[in-house]
């Protein structure tokens, strides 16, 4: 970004105070307020957004306070609503994810950054942009179809007999369940994690791997121990943008995440996350409460993405700064 | 000494395989997806499938006309909301941004762009469906068009900022004003870029149903207007797949297909319109 507006409109003659009249004729100032209006209803619509979560969610609010967020009966029968096991559940669903996508994103875009050759690495970034694109339901669809079944006849029966003594590969082979919308959030979040990493990894300068290389490290060695950790913030970005989009994902977890609220160590057992929920109790939400705690899950939801959304920018800001500066 | 050496070109060697290995799983998982849906989806298209209402719960055939007509207008109208925003409010940001308040506009914006699709249908249910009362092709094209504006907006700002400034400077040396350069000048040279932004972001909310499952809710019959619920592919898709018969798979899997054939196709074009534009204007 060479040239900023600011500079420029230092630089451009005629701008000054003295001919705001001679613009307001010419219909500068028009399109100026015209084209900021539109701009200010993005934070308009933010704002009411925010506004229309908070008050939309009093009820439960006033009536639980912090015990919504502790306890884990959710009984709508009864009007006691407690979000635990969803919390849980997106909580979960989401580690599992990254443990599984972050090694294997890191790995793909090291490989994009470092070792192939421009062309290679153009060509496999594009299919990964458009694996980007793929709508969320039909990752759902996939994941009924073959991912449950896949965990159901091999790797949970595998899992089970090899890491049994752990608590977490214990219990029935549902197929259904954290594990199962773990792997589906991992395959959808990859592509975020390969493409923000690849970009923060190039911004590393030349010469950091050069002296690397002229100091007798090995390719892997110059990559891994300097040109790594010269990046990790900004890996440390994209890590943090993928945990925002799954713990915000919607349609592939409600189809495959077996939507029973419980507290399960287990990951093979079926669960419920908090946007699941959502979607499939909305509409069936009888009574004020009822909604209003499903609105309030929704506000937890926009809370804790916007602060994770907010501290990923600012780390990948950081970090691509920092690169192009030395270069 | 020796073995070391060794034991360190073993590593590296193991190390650069694997993340080979890595970005060749990545990259399959797409063609993986795209062979599975075209086998499976392809057995179940038919013409059908275009031209007729579903069938009631039992009966064999029937197709998903209604909800093909229903993503269209639902689309339509999110570009009506989504569009003009994006358009002006990238337009604004790239021309005539202040310090504080275009940092104000673009931090509210990325936020927006990273609110998960099922909040915006919250808002959309909150703000339209509840004062009407009920779900409406309306409210699902307001909660499309918010998740569209975020990102025409920030896309449209990035392809004028990299129109060449000496193309702005001429203009203003010849006597245009600053509007008129602007709408004569800057925006037929990046045009290409513009409607790159429009198909992205359309390509984006075509496959999303989350936002839609309580604003424009389902329909199984023909959605007159604008006031009613309507069908959408993406909903279709949902319901069919998790329902227990063994014909709504099938079909899930054709709309599936259809689906995911728009949406790759509408990428395509944008990304190849992209780099058409690019090149055109670095010559």
């Amino acid at each position: 970004m060479a040239t900023s507006p600011i500079a420029v409109e230092r630089a451009g003659p005629g701008w000054g105070p003295r001919t705001l009249l001679r613009r307001l004729r010419s219909g500068d100032e028009i399109a100026h307020l015209a084209t900021l209006c539109f701009a200010a209803s993005v934070i308009l619509i933010t704002t009411w957004l925010v506004y229309v979560l908070w008050v939309n969610s009093a009820l439960p609010r006033h009536k639980f306070g912090l015990h919504f967020f502790l306890t884990s009966v959710w009984d709508p029968i009864f009007d006691q609503f407690g979000a635990l096991p969803f919390i849980y559940g997106t909580l979960v669903t989401s580690a599992v994810a990254l443990l599984l996508a972050v090694p294997a994103g890191l790995g793909a875009a090291i490989f994009l950054a470092e070792l192939a050759p421009q062309r290679i690495s153009d060509a496999l970034t594009f299919v990964i942009d458009l694996l980007a694109a793929v709508p969320s339901v039909i990752y759902g669809l996939l994941g009924i179809f073959t991912v449950v079944p896949l965990l159901r006849k091999y790797v949970q029966p595998f899992l089970h007999s090899t890491l049994g003594f752990l608590p977490f590969f214990q219990g029935p082979h549902y197929g259904v369940g954290f594990l199962a919308a773990g792997v589906l959030l991992a395959v959808m979040v990859m592509p975020f994690i390969i493409s923000v990493s690849r970009e923060v990894l190039l911004a590393v300068p030349v010469d950091q791997r050069e002296a690397a290389l002229a100091l007798g490290a090995t390719r892997w060695e110059a990559t891994w121990k300097v040109v790594v950790p010269y990046a990790r913030i900004g890996i440390l970005g994209s890590v943090f943008l993928a945990l925002a989009r799954a713990l915000g994902e919607t349609m592939a977890v409600t189809m495959v995440i077996g939507n029973n609220p419980q507290i399960k160590a287990s990951l093979f057992a079926p669960g419920y996350t908090i946007a699941a929920v959502i979607a499939n109790e909305f509409t069936e939400a009888t009574g004020d409460l009822y909604l209003q705690a499903l609105i309030e899950l929704g506000l937890v939801l926009f809370l804790l993405t916007f602060i994770l959304n907010g501290l990923a920018r600012l780390l990948i800001l950081l970090t691509t700064q920092r690169g192009t500066a030395q270069e | 000494m020796n073995y070391r050496l060794m034991w360190r070109k073993a590593v590296n060697g193991m190390m650069l395989g694997l993340t080979g290995v890595c970005a060749l799983l990545a990259v399959s998982v797409l063609f993986f997806i795209l062979g599975y849906l075209v086998w499976h989806g392809g057995k179940a298209l038919n013409w059908d499938f275009f031209t007729k209402l579903p069938k009631p719960v039992g009966e064999e055939g029937g197709g998903m006309a209604n909800a093909i007509v229903g993503s269209a207008k639902l689309l339509l109208l999110a570009s009506l909301i989504g569009v003009p925003i994006g358009f002006f409010g990238g337009v604004y940001l790239a021309e005539f941004g202040g310090r504080t308040f275009a940092f104000l506009v673009r931090y509210t914006t990325d936020l927006l762009n990273g609110v998960p699709s099922i909040v915006i249908g919250i808002f959309a249910y909150s703000i339209v469906v509840l004062p009407f009362k009920h779900f409406s092709t309306l409210a699902g094209g307001v909660a499309l068009g918010i998740m569209m504006i975020p990102i025409t907006l920030r896309s449209t700002e990035n392809f004028l900022r990299l129109v060449p400034r000496s193309l702005h400077e001429a203009a203003m040396a010849l006597g245009a004003s600053k509007w008129k350069t602007i709408a004569t000048v800057v925006i037929p040279a990046a045009y290409r870029g513009v409607l790159t932004a429009i198909l992205l972001s359309l390509a984006r909310v075509a496959g999303e149903s989350a936002p839609l499952l309580f604003t424009a809710f389902s329909n199984r019959f023909w959605s007159p207007g604008w006031g009613q619920p309507t069908a959408s592919l993406p909903v279709m898709i949902f319901t069919y797949a998790i329902a227990p018969y063994e014909d709504w798979h099938r079909q899930a899997w054709a709309a599936g297909l259809v689906l995911l054939g728009l949406v790759l196709l509408t990428n395509l074009t944008a990304r190849v319109l992209m780099s058409r534009g690019m090149s055109a204007q670095r010559s």
